[in-house]
C-alpha cells in the first residue's frame, strides 16, 4: 500500500483535491481495520485466542486519519484499545495477530499481548493500558525530540475518559508550557467503560475546556468521517513541526462494539446506536468514493474480500507461530 | 590547590559534580524536577543542582509541581533516546509518580519484548527529618520489589558520585536514595541533626559499580548490615561495641535491588550472627528481604536467629521525642548486636 504521507496534498484541500490514490489508500486502511477486529472477534469467540480484547469497530477514521498526517519516523502512543493505532502506523497484521496469540513472532515476542501492541522502529510505542499514562510519556518523547533538534512529532491517542486523569492535566500542562510537539489525540466515543461521559464531566465540550484551560489550539472534528480527521490532523502536525505545538484533537466518535470481549452494550441506548451506525466512518467514506466515481459497489467489496483473505492467511500462519519456552520468562527484564 | 590533593566534598556536591560531569560528557543527560534551575533558587530541595543552569540552561528543565507528568516524560524522554535524571524534592513524593515508575518505566523494556531501552536516573531523599509524617519515609520498600528497576542507596560522597556516575550510563531505571542528615547541604539549606557523609574526591572519572555492598569496617563476632543514616549509626556502634570486646563487620548494602548476597552472605558465612538496621517501620521492609535471602543462600552458618532493628509500625512521629524513639538510634544496635553476640 502507498503511504498516503508520501502524497502531495496540503491542510484545507477539498476532497476532490486528494488523489484517488491517497482515498483509497485511506479506505483499505479503515477496512483493514475493521476486517482485523471481526476477525480477531470470531478468534475469540471460537476459543483459540487467549486474553482479552478492547476493540475498536466504528472508530477507524480516528487512528487512520491522524496517522496518515504522519511520517514513518513520528511516533505516535496509544492504549489498551490500540489494534487500529497500529495498524494505521503500519504494523503488520501478522506481527498484531501473533502477539494476540503470544507468539514469540509477535510485534512484542508474545511479552505484550492485546492492550501493548507496538513497533519502536515503525513508530509505535507499546500501548500503555493505564488510562492517561501515555500522555506524560509522549509530551517526553515530543521534548527528546525538539532536544534533538529533530522535526520529528508524536500523536498521542486516548479516550474521553482520559481526560479525568491528573496524567491528562500534567501532560497536557507541561506540553503547553514548553510548546512541545505532540498532537494530543482524544477519541471521544461518549463512553469510559461503560460510564458516559456527561457523568463525569460538567462541560462535555473537551476541546473547549482544552483551549480555555491550557491556552492551546483545541480543535473538535468529525471523527468519523476521515477526511476531516486527516485534514485537522495534517494542519495539526504542520503547526508541531514548525514549533508551535502542542494541538489537541477532540474527535467525535463511537464504538460499534462492546468496551472489552464480554461486554454487550446493555448501556448505550438503542436509539443512539443505531444513529452511530449509520455514521460508520467506512460506509461514509464509501458513499465519498462512489459519488466521485474512484469506485463502485463491486470494487470496494473487491478490496474487502481481498483484506480478508490476507486476514485469514495470517490468521493461520499465527496458529503455528513458536510460542515462548520457558526460558523467555527472565529475558528482557533488563538492557 | 595540588590537583593531586584530593578535595572534601559532601554528598550534594558531588551529586552535583557528578551530574555536572556527566551532562558535559554526553548531550543526552538532562535533568527534570522541581526548582532545580531557578536563578537565586535553592538548586534542588537540597542544593544538588545549584548552580548547574548557569552551564546548562537547556538541560535543566524546571517543571511544574507535577511528579505524575514529569516522570513519564522522563520516561518519553529516555524512550527517544535521551538519559534524563528526574527527581522529586522527598521521596514521600514518588507515590504520585508511582503509576509512571511501576506501570511504564519498570516494565516497557519487558512487555515491549526488548524493543525498548530506558536509561532513567531517579534520584529521592529520605528520611525523618523534624517534617512529620510526609516529608520523611524511607520508600526503599515500595520499590525494591519491582521487577525492571535497579534501586541504591548512597551512603558517602565517594560512593555518590560514582554512582550516579554509573546510573547515567546503565540502561536501565535506576533509583537513587540519599538521605536528608547526609548531603551536607550547607547554609539555609542545611539539616539539624546531620551526619558527616563526606568523602576525599580523587581528580578525574570514576564509577562505583550498582550492584555490590561494601565491608565498611571488618570484623568476626557480628556483622551489622545497613544503608544510608543507619550505616553511619552502625558504625557508631561498632565502635562501642569494639569498646566491650565484640568485633563487628559493617556491610553498606548499598545496591537494595538485586541484593549483593555474595558480600553480604560471605560475612555471615564468617560472624554466623547478623543485625540488619532499618529505618523505616519493621513490617514489609527490605530488612525482611535481606533476611529472607540469608536464610535461603547461606541459612545454614547462622549461629543465632537473624536480629532486626527497625522502626515502629508507626507513621513517622513529629515530636523530636517521638522521632527519635521511631527512628532507630546507636543504643539499640549496639543491644541487638551484644545479645546475639554474647
Amino acid at each position: 500500500m502507498t503511504p498516503p504521507q508520501m502524497l502531495p496534498t496540503t491542510p484545507g484541500e477539498r476532497p476532490a483535491a486528494y488523489r484517488p490514490d491517497l482515498l483509497l489508500a485511506l479506505y483499505e486502511r479503515m477496512v483493514r481495520i475493521r476486517e482485523f477486529e471481526e476477525g480477531v472477534k470470531f478468534l475469540f469467540l471460537e476459543g483459540t485466542m487467549p486474553g482479552t480484547i478492547h476493540q475498536c469497530q466504528g472508530q477507524e477514521a480516528t487512528a487512520v486519519g491522524v496517522c496518515a498526517a504522519l511520517r514513518e519516523d513520528d511516533f505516535i502512543t496509544s492504549t489498551f484499545r490500540g489494534h487500529g493505532h497500529a495498524l494505521a502506523k503500519g504494523l503488520s497484521v501478522q506481527e498484531l495477530l501473533d502477539e494476540l496469540f503470544g507468539a514469540t513472532t509477535g510485534c512484542c515476542r508474545g511479552k505484550g499481548g492485546s492492550m501493548h501492541v507496538g513497533n519502536m522502529a515503525k513508530g509505535m510505542v507499546p500501548g500503555i493500558a493505564i488510562v492517561g499514562g501515555g500522555i506524560p510519556v509522549a509530551a517526553g518523547m515530543a521534548l527528546a525530540f525538539r532536544m534533538q533538534r529533530t522535526a520529528r512529532v508524536v500523536a498521542c491517542f486516548f479516550g474521553d475518559g482520559a481526560v479525568s486523569e491528573g496524567a491528562f492535566h500534567e501532560g497536557v500542562n507541561m506540553a503547553a508550557i514548553w510548546n512541545l510537539p505532540v498532537i494530543f489525540v482524544c477519541e471521544n466515543n461518549l463512553y469510559g467503560a461503560s460510564t458516559h461521559v456527561s457523568q463525569v464531566m460538567r462541560d462535555t465540550h473537551i476541546a473547549r475546556r482544552v483551549s480555555s484551560s491550557y491556552g492551546i489550539r483545541a480543535d473538535r472534528v468529525d471523527g468519523n468521517e476521515v477526511l476531516a480527521v486527516y485534514a485537522t490532523a495534517q494542519s495539526a502536525v504542520a503547526q508541531c513541526r514548525a514549533g508551535n505545538g502542542p494541538v489537541f484533537l477532540e474527535l467525535l466518535t463511537y464504538r460499534l462494539t462492546g468496551h472489552s470481549r464480554r461486554d454487550p452494550c446493555h448501556y448505550q441506548p438503542k436509539d443512539e446506536r443505531e444513529a452511530w451506525a449509520a455514521k460508520d466512518p467506512i460506509r461514509r467514506f464509501e458513499v465519498t468514493l462512489k459519488s466521485q466515481g474512484l469506485s463502485d459497489d463491486a470494487s470496494l467489496e473487491a478490496v474487502k474480500t481481498r483484506i480478508r483473505r490476507e486476514f485469514e492467511a495470517a490468521a493461520a500462519v499465527a496458529r503455528r507461530q513458536p510460542l515462548p519456552t520457558t526460558q523467555d520468562l527472565t529475558t528482557d527484564v533488563f538492557a | 590547590m595540588n590537583p593531586m590533593t584530593p578535595r572534601r566534598l559532601g554528598i550534594a556536591e558531588a551529586l552535583r559534580e557528578a551530574i555536572g560531569e556527566e551532562m558535559a560528557r554526553d548531550a543526552r543527560v538532562f535533568c527534570l524536577g522541581e526548582d532545580i534551575a531557578v536563578p537565586g533558587g535553592w538548586g534542588g530541595a537540597f542544593t544538588v543542582t545549584l548552580g548547574l543552569e548557569k552551564q546548562f540552561p537547556d538541560r535543566l528543565i524546571n517543571t511544574p509541581i507535577a511528579e505524575l507528568g514529569f516522570f513519564g516524560m522522563a520516561c518519553g524522554a529516555a524512550m527517544a533516546g535521551m538519559r534524563p535524571i528526574a527527581d522529586v524534592q522527598y521521596g514521600d513524593f514518588l507515590l504520585l509518580a508511582a503509576d509512571q515508575i511501576i506501570n511504564n518505566i519498570a516494565k516497557m523494556r519487558y512487555m515491549s519484548g526488548g524493543q525498548v531501552t530506558l536509561p532513567l536516573v531517579m534520584r529521592a531523599p529520605v528520611g525523618a527529618t523534624g517534617r512529620g509524617s510526609q516529608h520523611a519515609q524511607n520508600l526503599e520498600r515500595y520499590f525494591t520489589g519491582v521487577p525492571g528497576l535497579k534501586v541504591v542507596a548512597v551512603s558517602n560522597a565517594y560512593d555518590a558520585k560514582g554512582i550516579l556516575k554509573a546510573a547515567v550510563r546503565d540502561d536501565n531505571p535506576v533509583m537513587i536514595f540519599e538521605h536528608k542528615l547526609l548531603y551536607g547541604s550547607k547554609g539555609p539549606r542545611s539539616e539539624p541533626g546531620a551526619v558527616d557523609a563526606t568523602s576525599d574526591i580523587p581528580e578525574g572519572d570514576y564509577t562505583v559499580p550498582l550492584h555490590q555492598a561494601a565491608v565498611r569496617r571488618e570484623g568476626s563476632d557480628v556483622t551489622i548490615l545497613a544503608w544510608l543514616l543507619m550505616l553511619h549509626y552502625s558504625l557508631q556502634a561498632a565502635e562501642r561495641l569494639a569498646a566491650e570486646g565484640i568485633s563487628a563487620e559493617v556491610i553498606d548494602v548499598r545496591s537494595l535491588s538485586p541484593l549483593d548476597l555474595v558480600t553480604i552472605g560471605g560475612s555471615v558465612r564468617k560472624t554466623g550472627r547478623v543485625v540488619i538496621v532499618e529505618e523505616g517501620p519493621k513490617t514489609g521492609g527490605v530488612s525482611a528481604e535481606i533476611a529472607a535471602g540469608l536464610m535461603e543462600h547461606c541459612g545454614d552458618y547462622l549461629q543465632a536467629p537473624v536480629s532486626r532493628v527497625a522502626s515502629a509500625d508507626v507513621p513517622v512521629p513529629f515530636s523530636p521525642v517521638l522521632e527519635n524513639a521511631y527512628r532507630p538510634d546507636v543504643p539499640r544496635i549496639v543491644e541487638a548486636a551484644r545479645l546475639l553476640a554474647s
